[in-house]
């Protein structure tokens, strides 16, 4: 099914996923059909619908403004792949 | 009580013979052990499970608790303090869970030992399990079939008896299918009713947490003791959580009941003992007195399409904090912070999982926001009033939970868009935020010579209103003997 509007390259970048040439073949083609798949949904009409971001009735759900425990700072870096000095190692961002 | 049957106790008659002193806490662990040693090797539905711990906490157990000393299997999606949560991915490899999801904590103060870590799509995605990068689970009524997905090792535990009962998530029928394709109970209440908090999210507006069972009893005790409002999740909703239990006792009949039927689920896909099943199951209800009145949902042909925008465009935003900074996989020497994001993330996360983020990206992307993602948010709505127009006609809907029985291991990996339609009839109650539960509701004797296999019956309530959908589902339960059946194993 053709999809001439969706690279999945770029899209894979703007994701931050590195894709093998295989993969970018498979998905193109898959992603494609499920797109085609979407494409019903043009089929509806939804002039005056107001979109459903969640189903819960509740909003602007407050809390008093106390302090209260979490986890310590050896608890947060417990999972970290690299630390340094109680603190998250970064790859560098910034020459 | 002999070691041998404590297995196959549900939660309710264990802790009967918990208070009754028949066995003990412990004999309960060890007892799991040699149930463990047997079958799991052959249903492979634990990826790691931590006897000695287990065994501590139930010597320590207080048997008077709602749930003292009743072990409890964990989706691997959930975060239970001091045990692994990788969610069946290689990018949480090593990660140990530094708190408990607040659905753990509430159980645990109820007594119960949160159990092992169980298998599942990586990620929640899929409807097989097949997804997951730990290797597969089998049926346990037949081996070379899947266990439905994506809490694929939740509902072979539970319908194997490797556990008592189980958690799992259910995002687009996570619960309802597998535990269909597995012969067990699977409730998924309604969205806000059980807060998320400590549950890795996958689409943060269709998830919510619920248990598999082997009664619909035992799930209204779970549900009871995990319901309500949470500080640490905005959306759990401040409504009261109603005795569960005691909105079973003197079920008998479905007199006054009006069951809706609805018109556009009965498709071409379904097999015929599914439709079967179903047709014979509303039989069965309309003579304990329910009445039947046909109802349509007619933008159900939608609600895939819907879902599969609305998922991954969320899915893509959450698993954005995968970064290889605070926890998991990192990459090895990156030259720079954009490779470290690319091959972290390239080596971490496994095929459905990249296919899920990048459709996810590319329907929230600039250009096709509106014509996907926002188009997708408005059909919802137009899905969800549906349900709201069904249910001003009757108090709950009887349909299938699947179209098919379990299918065989491989059938449909190579055709994501085959895999997505597993989930057809599951998907609604999600996109609707409704209740659904699914219940044993009959075999398939045609596609595994010598091997029934199970077949789910599926009623959907309108939101907070799982008091009476629990209510019909024990009355169907009880009238019949489907969940009495158990696997050769």
């Amino acid at each position: 099914m053709p999809a001439p509007d969706f690279d999945v390259r770029y899209v894979a970048t703007l994701a931050r996923l590195n894709l093998t040439d295989e993969e970018t073949r498979t998905f193109q083609h898959q992603l494609a059909d499920v797109l085609a798949f979407v494409d019903a949904l043009k089929k509806v009409d939804v002039t005056g619908v107001e979109p459903t971001a969640h189903t819960s009735d509740v909003f602007n759900v407050f809390r008093d403004d106390v302090a209260r425990s979490g986890l310590t700072s050896a608890e947060a870096l417990g999972n970290a792949p690299r630390r340094a000095n109680d603190l998250f190692v970064v790859t560098k961002v910034v020459e | 009580m002999s070691p041998q049957d404590i297995p196959f106790l549900s939660v309710g008659a264990l802790r009967t013979a918990l208070r009754a002193r028949e066995c003990s806490p412990v004999d309960v662990i060890d007892a799991l052990a040699a149930r463990l040693e047997k079958v799991d090797p052959k249903v492979r539905a634990y990826l790691s499970h931590d006897l000695t711990g287990a065994r501590q906490a139930a010597a320590a157990a207080d048997v008077n608790l709602p749930l003292g000393g009743i072990p409890i299997g964990m989706k691997d999606v959930l975060n239970v303090k001091g045990q692994p949560c990788g969610c069946a991915s290689h990018i949480l490899d090593g990660y140990i869970a530094p708190y408990d999801a607040t659905a753990v904590a509430r159980l645990r103060a109820a007594g119960a030992i949160p159990f092992g870590r169980l298998n599942m799509d990586e990620f929640a995605m899929g409807s097989s399990t097949e997804n997951s990068s730990k290797g597969i689970t089998h049926n346990p009524w037949d081996f070379d079939r899947v266990p439905g997905g994506s809490s694929g090792g939740s509902a072979a535990s539970v319908g194997a008896d490797l556990a008592f009962a189980a958690l799992g998530s259910d995002t687009g029928g996570s619960i309802r299918q597998p535990a269909a394709l597995c012969g067990c109970v699977g409730l998924k209440p309604t969205y806000g009713r059980i807060s998320r908090y400590g549950l890795v999210a996958f689409a943060s507006s269709l998830d919510q947490i619920g248990p598999f069972t082997k009664t619909v009893e035992d799930s209204a005790i779970l549900l009871g003791l995990m319901a309500g409002k949470d500080p640490m999740d905005s959306t759990s909703v401040d409504d009261p959580v109603p005795d569960y239990v005691a909105a079973l006792a003197g079920a008998k009949d479905l007199r006054g009941v009006k069951l809706g039927l609805p018109k556009e689920y009965f498709i071409e896909g379904i097999t015929p003992a599914v439709t079967k099943a179903v047709r014979a199951a509303v039989a069965h209800c309309e003579r304990l007195g329910a009445e039947i009145i046909e109802v349509s949902l007619p933008h159900t042909e939608y609600a895939v399409g819907v879902y599969y925008i609305v998922a991954t465009a969320e899915a893509s935003a959450n698993l954005a904090r995968f970064d290889g900074v605070r926890y998991g996989h990192r990459a090895t020497d990156p030259t720079g912070l954009l490779d470290h994001y690319m091959r972290t993330r390239a080596e971490g996360f496994g095929p459905e999982v990249k296919r899920r983020i990048i459709l996810g990206t590319h329907v929230l992307s600039s250009g096709y926001h509106d014509a996907y993602y926002l188009r997708a948010q408005k059909v919802r709505t137009l899905i969800r009033r549906d349900f709201f127009q069904a249910f001003e006609k009757v108090d709950a809907i009887v349909c299938p939970t699947s179209p098919c029985a379990a299918f065989k291991l491989g059938e449909r990996t190579a055709d994501p868009l085959q895999m997505y339609l597993a989930d057809i009839f599951t998907i609604a109650a999600n996109l609707a935020g409704i209740p659904g539960i699914s219940v044993p509701g009959g075999f398939d004797e045609t596609l595994s010579p010598g091997k029934p296999l199970p077949i789910g019956l599926q009623f959907l309530a309108p939101a907070f209103a799982e008091s009476n959908l629990l209510r019909i589902a024990h009355v169907y339960e009880q009238t019949t003997e489907w969940h009495q059946k158990r696997p050769a194993l």
